[in-house]
């Protein structure tokens, strides 16, 4: 009995990224060389990693921070760079009321800090690049898409990728300036004259599964709990396969 | 260990329930899959034991629920870090499952996959004495789709990762084999006073 069990399933994409045992498993000792806000609440922060092993754009790695009597706060933060040789990643983090790891880091941490990360992690999440890409973010969901987005630009990669953003108004949506004719944002709060306001609907998901690329879209949904619920049913009431939608919740 | 300049945590609570690494979240019950939510309703909900048994079985909803009732009450505790106390789950503990289709002596693990699909490995001394379970009631009501429902698996002594929810069966094995998460690098047991996290904790 050696052969691999596939259970009966749907939703069958098994980690298309192989993830290094070590660097998922190994802390390393990170400096924090740069701080670059994006908008009132949401924050990038640059680290060299020596050592970093690379990453596929999508992963996430974890971060620790240790109180001086020993007591360690470890959280997942989805990678924001493209993949480059630099030795850097950058993460982008939501200032959260009350949080400990985003509320240190928003308020405390300053060049040449040291963190420990490991990672990174998981690789489902994970766009190497090689297939139509839909990607569907809200808030610091729009994080590891971004890294994709980043990515498929310093590559020049021709395949297709959208990405549809919704942000409470255009000055929440983080990375508004790097965002470019690939993007499609909806605002639920405020938006810039002419444009409606509202939740993301059928209407903005459903013209970009109409307009399938060769091979078909892969969908990457990023955001909160209930962010992913609602993006997930659209993508699947407008015909997205199930097995072909990918998720990654926030919490 | 490197200490974090100006970082003191937030107060802490000696809470000998909680395991290392882990806060308390309180009412909160975050969500994590990486699926999409499925809709399965009771009457399509089947469970499967299978692999390396005397008698394979599926149970449907009415069968399973002809089983004896098993409760849990207690902590549960999710690798992203927060624990939640005081969670009361109702269903049938596993070992009535097992018991029906008696495993061969050469079992020692099992995979557990959910109708989406998902799987996760647990060495079959983890499922069985009376320390997991098939639930489908949380605080007496119905198990809400997107905690697991209709039915989920509930180890509760491991990371929560291990408790596939949407459960479809259970594939009786002689050997491990990682699951979803495992093969992404997460720990291949999974359990939370060792902060067994990911592979080589
Ligand atoms: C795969 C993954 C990738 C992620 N990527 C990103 C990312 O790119 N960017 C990003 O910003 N976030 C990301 N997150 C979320 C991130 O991991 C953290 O959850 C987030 O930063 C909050 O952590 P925190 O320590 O600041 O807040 P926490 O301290 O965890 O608090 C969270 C909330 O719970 C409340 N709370 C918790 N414990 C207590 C307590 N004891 N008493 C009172 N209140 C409490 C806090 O007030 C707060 O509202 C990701 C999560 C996952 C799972």
């Amino acid at each position: 009995m050696t052969e691999t069990f596939v259970p009966p399933t749907r939703f069958a994409v098994p980690g298309r990224i192989a993830v290094s045992e070590q660097a998922a498993s190994e802390w390393q000792t990170a400096t924090l060389t740069g701080i670059r806000r994006e908008t009132p609440r949401v924050t990038t922060f640059r680290l060299a990693v020596p050592g970093w092993p690379g990453h596929v754009p999508g992963q996430h790695l974890m971060v620790r921070l240790t109180a001086e009597d020993g007591y360690t706060a470890q959280r997942h933060y989805s990678i924001a760079s493209a993949p480059d040789d630099s030795g850097q990643v950058e993460l982008t983090l939501d200032h959260v009321e009350g949080g400990e790891v985003s509320g240190w880091f928003h308020t405390v941490a300053r060049p040449g800090d040291r963190v420990e990360v490991r990672g990174p992690v998981s690789g489902f999440f994970a766009w190497p690049g090689d297939r139509p890409a839909l990607l569907i973010g809200a808030g610091s969901g729009v994080v590891p898409l971004m890294s994709m987005i980043r990515h498929h630009r310093a590559r020049n990669l021709t395949v297709p990728l959208r990405l549809v953003v919704s942000a409470r108004s255009p000055e929440e949506l983080v990375y508004a300036r790097e965002l470019g004719t690939e993007t499609t944002p909806v605002f639920t709060r405020s938006a810039p004259e002419g444009v409606a306001v509202g939740r993301m609907a059928a209407a903005h998901v459903a013209p970009l599964l109409a307009e399938q690329p060769s091979g078909g879209w892969e969908a990457y949904v990023c955001g909160s709990n209930s962010f992913a619920e609602h993006a997930s049913r659209l993508l699947v009431t407008a015909g997205q396969p199930v097995d072909r939608i990918r998720i990654e919740r926030f919490g | 260990m490197h200490i974090t300049r100006g970082f003191t945590g937030r107060p802490r609570v000696d809470d000998p329930g909680l395991p290392p690494g882990q806060y308390d979240a309180g009412d909160d019950w975050p969500v994590l899959s990486a699926e999409v939510t499925p809709e399965l309703a009771p009457a399509d909900w089947t469970f499967r034991v299978d692999g390396l048994v005397a008698e394979p079985r599926t149970w449907d909803w009415e069968e399973a629920h002809r089983l004896p009732a098993s409760a849990y009450e207690g902590a549960i505790h999710c690798v992203t870090s927060w624990s939640k106390f005081g969670v009361r789950f109702a269903g049938v503990s596993l070992d009535a499952f097992l018991d029906a289709v008696r495993p061969h002596g050469s079992a020692t693990h099992a995979v557990a996959y959910s109708h989406t699909g998902y799987t996760a490995n647990l060495p079959l001394a983890d499922l069985t004495g009376g320390r997991a379970w098939i639930a489908w009631e949380y605080d007496g009501r119905p198990l809400a789709p997107e905690h697991g429902g209709p039915a989920r698996l509930l180890v509760p002594h491991l990371y929560f990762w291990k408790s596939a929810k949407w459960i479809a069966g259970l594939r009786i094995l002689d050997h491990d084999e990682p699951g979803f998460w495992e093969r992404n690098g997460y720990h291949g047991r999974g359990n939370p006073w060792e902060e067994q996290r990911y592979s080589g904790d």
